[in-house]
């Protein structure tokens, strides 16, 4: 018989449950794992890599498109979107695969199933209604993630209301697509469509486009995507959608005007919500609020013995916050001397929109919020030899300091290849340095990693190539 | 891979300390909780204690090694399984010059023998209390900068960043002027200094040198500053002890009695009691205030061998004389055995010091800092005194006081000093 007792049980495979898991493992613990649908959560199989294969996808055929820019010639250049479709697949299960290698070889016992709590330190697994295991450990993690907000009128009909896995399983490039919603999220999916050949409209409830980055940068994205055709509307709402045959007409209210228009596909990405259902949290102190489950800084729960992590704890919905959550919650568990609590104002935040974003840190107005008075440096993508040598001119790298103390306080990037550079300026907030080690650092030429160093110049009123 | 035993920092002043003795040698078994050596530090000869299981491969550091640096490997210890051959080619990872990496077993991920070394370093030993490194004060460039501005002494701050590093927390938690005696330290010019090659003692007698021990050193280092930087004055008064003596002689012919007053035990509380009355004298000097304490924590001078200790009786206003009497005589007792904790004899408001029972008469004392006073106490014995007109003889005793003038002027040092020679020569007082 399976063995049933754990020192830890995780629920969910996610990157903060399967990260918790291994840790745990490590630290000698013995492990369970219950997952109810893949190894690898929403990121690995409907997040974060099948979006990044079929952006990549997107981003060939558009430096295709544009071979003659580069003296190269391509004619007839086409695609075949199931096939793209199936690359991206393709990839999610071999990641997923992988995932479940390496809990085998930590030994972590891993249950294919639904968790739910069942009295103290005590699981009911079930799968497909029916009961296969009831588990007893004295830690258990819940890390069961979150799902899209759906919004009433509005419910995916895996036709022609699509939600982000519909899109990511598209059986068609809509001739016109409407992106309700424009995080990161919105944003990669109107960009991967629009590029692919959708006439694209993204509405947008607040004032400007990915809202949670610095106002620059929205500013700099808009004017970018609407310059490459993209029609985005901002301060703009959906009032309802009327389903044809194949067609949908939505109301949209634009500047307290309201005008129909229609669209073949919708895609709603209006935010997300936590897994906090059926999980067995009533009759514990399990505190849950709004949609996600609170915690203190080492992630325990009211309920002595339960923990969360990542996005069913609450925002930022990251995948590498919650891997680091994990760590932290299993650490803590195991009594690891000198840990500290996740400074949020150190996680980095990627979108991989074209051009791409990437971000650290506080925005200039979260800074000034705190009465903070800051230095800011920016650097121009046209002002980089190595930007101008890829025919990426177009972008921006900004930093903020603060001006007291020289602390690096933000980073905001848009741009080629940004989100490969952040975590430069991740290293240095983690080991706290100030704007003279970054000025002293030598990049490489030639790199794009060279407008960092600029832009940090710039905040001191010292950049030499612009 | 064995595991590292590092010099453990037994007080977060201690950047290092002397490794005494070996209480286990190459190739004995350890338990958790076994005491493998014996480490000097500034004060105090401390036990060291297994915090893993496992054989002495090596011993790095051998006993009597002197001024070892906080966290240099002193000795390696074999898991169970490993024999000799694991130390072969084993290089330390931390401390003296040794900057290798921690070698990697075969078999293990190498991210995670990083990640698990990290622990291990600071874990080896001892390390519940942020390790303080040698000589170096590791910061981050941010911590340096918030620290200067603040006019904070950074190696006074303990660092609760990887490694013991010095962070930005740390900095913002930290007051300035919160240790005022370290930073007055670090601007002073050093004292001319002089060393034993110095001719001067090349026209003298021949002599042994027997090495300063860090309890020397420290002593020379602590009261050259103070005599140096602190502006001292003194204030002597005799008290007539007779009724003291009558009512120690009362108490201590009690039946049953568990306890056997002193004398001096009697100026302790009476002390505790006048700086109680006169607060404005159980203070400290700093450059931004005067910390005038809520409590008598009273420092007693403990004539050691090779030098002195002050271990401190908490609160010594609240306690009565019984439990005074008794908790002087554990703490001297463990004093003598250089088996102190450093929180029993760091920290103190006010210091005594008595050598009366050497029949000195009266004598000065250099205050231990950063406290705001000492008091020196003189032998009880018979001298003829005039009262009323007439000659006659009375038990006295000479008391002096040393005050620093930066926090106490000559009339509040006065107050204090009729206070307690009222409360000594009226000891009913201390029945209160």
């Amino acid at each position: 018989m399976a063995e049933t007792n754990f020192d830890l049980i995780v629920v969910g495979g996610g990157p903060g449950g399967y990260v918790a898991a291994i840790r745990a493992a490590q630290l000698k613990m013995k492990v369970a794992l219950v997952e109810a649908n893949h190894l690898g959560g929403i990121c690995l199989n409907w997040g974060c890599i099948p979006t990044k294969a079929l952006l990549r996808s997107s981003e060939i055929y558009h430096n295709m498109q544009h071979a003659k820019n580069y003296g190269l010639t391509a004619e007839g250049v086409g695609f075949d979107l199931d096939a793209i479709v199936k690359r991206s697949r393709k990839i999610s299960k071999q990641l997923n695969g992988g995932v479940g290698h390496l809990l085998k070889k930590n030994k972590v016992t891993v249950f294919d199933g639904f968790g739910k709590l069942a009295g103290k330190g005590k699981l009911h697994v079930e799968k497909d209604g029916k009961g296969i295991a009831d588990l007893t450990a004295k830690h258990i993690v819940l890390a069961t993630g979150a799902r899209a907000r759906v919004l009433p009128g509005m419910e995916p009909d895996g036709k022609l209301i699509w939600y982000y896995k519909d899109a990511l399983v598209p059986d068609r490039v809509p001739e016109r697509l409407l992106v309700i919603g424009s995080g990161a999220i919105g944003i990669e999916f109107a960009s991967f469509f629009h590029t692919m050949g959708s006439k694209t409209t993204v509405v947008e409830m607040v004032d400007r486009i990915v809202p949670a980055e610095d106002a620059e940068i929205s500013d700099f994205l808009q004017k970018s995507l609407t310059k490459d055709g993209m029609e985005i509307l901002t301060s703009a709402g959906v009032k309802a959608l009327k389903k044809g045959k194949d067609t949908v007409t939505a109301t949209l209210e634009i500047g307290g005007k309201t005008e129909d228009r229609e669209f073949d596909r919708v895609i709603v990405a209006a935010g997300i919500v936590g897994n906090v259902e059926n999980m067995g949290l009533e009759g514990t102190k399990v505190k849950v609020e709004g949609t996600h489950i609170v915690t203190n800084a080492w992630l325990e729960t009211g309920e002595p013995g339960v923990y969360a992590i990542g996005d069913v704890a609450g925002a930022p919905w990251l995948a590498h916050k919650a891997s680091h959550e994990g760590v932290l919650c299993v650490e803590k568990i195991a009594g690891t001397k000198g840990l500290h609590a996740i400074n949020n104002d150190r996680i980095p935040g990627c979108t991989y929109c074209r051009p791409q974003i990437a971000s650290v840190g506080l925005t200039e107005a979260q800074a000034k919020d705190r009465g903070l008075k800051v230095k800011v440096g920016r650097f121009p993508f046209q002002g980089n030899g190595k930007a101008i040598a890829l025919g990426e001119p177009e972008g921006l790298i900004k930093v903020l300091f603060d001006d007291k103390t020289g602390e690096l306080l933000g980073a905001h990037m848009i741009g080629a290849e940004v989100t490969e550079l952040i975590q430069g300026y991740g290293i240095a907030m983690e080991l706290e340095t100030t704007e003279a080690e970054l000025m002293h650092t030598v990049f490489a030429h030639p790199t794009l990693s060279e407008m960092m160093h600029e832009s940090v110049l710039d905040a001191f009123g010292r950049a030499v190539h612009f | 891979m064995p595991i590292e035993i590092l010099m453990p920092a037994l007080s977060p002043t201690m950047t290092e300390g002397n490794l005494a003795t070996w209480n286990v040698a190459e190739g004995d078994t350890v338990g958790a909780g076994d005491v493998i050596c014996e480490i000097e530090t500034d004060k105090a000869t401390m036990e060291v204690e297994a915090v893993d299981e496992g054989t002495i491969g090596k011993i790095v550091v051998a006993g009597g090694t002197e001024a070892v640096a906080v966290n240099a490997v002193i000795a390696l210890l074999l898991e169970e399984g490993e024999d000799a051959s694991a130390l072969d080619g084993f290089t330390p990872s931390a401390g003296g010059d040794a900057t290798a990496a921690a070698p990697v077993v075969e078999d293990t991920p190498a991210a995670a023998a990083v990640v698990d070394a990290v622990p291990t370093l600071v874990n080896g030993m001892i390390a519940d209390a942020p390790v303080k490194p040698a000589n170096r004060v590791f910061a981050s460039p941010l911590a340096k900068r918030i620290a200067a501005d603040k006019g904070l002494d950074l190696s006074a701050i303990a660092g609760s960043g990887p490694h013991g590093r010095v962070v930005k927390r740390d900095v913002e938690n930290a007051q300035p002027g919160a240790k005022p005696a370290v930073a007055a330290a670090a601007v002073a010019a050093p004292a001319p200094a002089i060393t034993v090659d110095d001719p001067v003692f090349a026209n003298m007698p021949e002599f042994e040198a027997v090495p300063n021990s860090t309890m020397r050193k420290i002593i020379a280092k602590r009261l050259t500053e103070s005599a140096r930087d602190i502006p001292h004055f003194n204030l002597t008064v005799d008290v007539e002890i007779d009724n003291l003596l009558e009512m120690r002689k009362q108490l201590n012919a009690q039946e049953n009695a568990d306890y056997k007053i002193s004398v001096n035990d009697f100026v302790i509380k009476a002390v505790a009691l006048a700086l109680t009355r006169v607060p404005e004298c159980n203070v400290a000097y700093t450059d931004d205030a005067i910390l005038q304490f809520k409590k008598v924590d009273m420092a007693i001078a403990v004539a050691i061998d090779g030098g002195l200790i002050t271990p401190i009786v908490k609160d010594a206003a609240s306690k009565g004389l019984a439990t005074l009497s008794n908790e002087v005589k554990e703490l001297a007792g463990r004093a003598r055995d250089g088996k102190l904790m450093p929180e029993e004899f760091q920290g103190g408001t006010f210091t005594i010091s008595n050598l009366g029972m050497f029949g000195v008469k009266g004598f000065n004392s250099i205050i231990n800092p950063p406290q705001g006073g000492i008091l020196s106490v003189g032998a009880g014995e018979q001298r003829p005194v005039v009262k009323n007109g007439e000659l006659t003889i009375a038990t006295v005793m000479t008391l002096t006081l040393a005050v620093d003038h930066r926090c106490i002027d000559g009339a509040t040092g006065a107050a204090f000093i009729k206070e307690l020679k009222s409360v000594i020569e009226n000891p009913i007082a201390l029945m209160l």
